[in-house]
């Protein structure tokens, strides 16, 4: 079982991600952005950062990359995918999430511990947690505010694609929004960053909570 | 023939704009009391090879709502002229 982590120009997350990885059971590589074939992979994460310099909007530039192609094929398949804080932003501007991530309010800069719920186990990155596990993740970002028309709000209720709420909301975020799904379950995006909560050195492990259930969730796909 | 397209691309009525805000609350330190209603946003500037104006609107519109605004948060509007 290998997991692909996407490097872009202006990523920055990517080694943490594979640590992660590895510490929940399965090995990882770095995959270059203009990578065009991800099928050898059994799950694929877009790591945190800055891709392309976050010019124009974050993802805005990265979802043109060449590798794109290749990670909407493997999420059209059923392959697990998860795009961490700039990932995430990668992944709505790919149109593979819906909404946006807009500058938080107050313009503030997150860089902190956050507190999330899981509201849904129905995803990839939470299958087999309960809903209403308190999980301590760090996040650190400024363009994390979830926003999205009403109407896809709704359908995010209806089809429970909620995957993570912050206790505390600290962007603005839509809902209270941390973290969604694609309707299937197996398109995951999400502002705080697992793979910098996976040692008690760090100060905690939940992220590896879900970095387990991701894993576990590939074996099976 | 050539053309300059200038395509501005603003958040959507109903979307916060903190950095317009940000802006507007720092207005009285500079004396300014009349300005309310501060919306930032985005322009860019382009020169479009074309046929006509019309190809040419058309080049610089795909490329607004493609790349250039996101539509789930931002609205664009498209201008082009003869060089």
């Amino acid at each position: 079982m290998t997991a692909a982590v996407v490097v872009f120009p202006g990523s920055n997350c990517e080694h943490d991600a594979v640590s992660g990885l590895e510490l929940a059971g399965t090995t990882a590589e770095l995959v270059w952005h203009t990578e065009t074939d991800l099928s050898r992979f059994d799950l694929v994460v877009l790591p945190g950062g800055f891709a392309h310099g976050d010019y124009l909007r974050p993802g805005a530039l990265a979802r043109i990359s060449p590798v794109m192609d290749a990670v909407g094929a493997f999420a059209a398949k059923g392959g697990p995918v998860v795009g961490i804080c700039n990932g995430f932003q990668v992944l709505t501007e790919a149109g593979l999430l819906p909404g946006a991530l807009q500058k938080n309010n107050h313009l503030t800069f997150n860089c902190k511990d956050s507190v999330l719920e899981v509201a849904s186990s129905r995803s990839v990155l939470t299958s087999g947690v309960a809903v209403g596990t308190k999980l301590s993740i760090p996040i650190n970002h400024f363009s994390g505010s979830y926003v999205c028309a009403e109407e896809t709000l709704r359908a995010l209720h209806d089809n429970d694609q909620v995957v993570l709420r912050y206790v505390e909301n600290p962007n603005g975020s839509l809902d209270d929004i941390a973290g969604i799904s694609n309707v299937a379950g197996n398109v995951v995006g999400l502002m705080p960053h697992p793979e910098r909560a996976c040692s008690t050195l760090l100060g905690s492990t939940d992220g590896l909570v879900l970095l387990q259930a991701l894993v576990g969730a590939a074996q099976l796909a | 023939m050539r053309f300059t397209a200038t395509v501005d691309v603003s958040l959507r009525p109903g979307i916060a704009d903190p950095e317009g805000a940000t802006i507007e609350r720092a207005l009285p330190a500079l004396g300014i009391s009349s300005v309310t209603k501060v919306r930032a946003g985005q322009s860019f500037v382009f020169d479009v090879e074309a046929a006509s104006a019309d190809e040419a609107t058309a080049i610089a519109t795909d490329l607004a709502t493609r790349l250039l605004a996101n539509p789930v948060i931002e609205d664009s509007t498209v201008r082009v002229e003869a060089r």
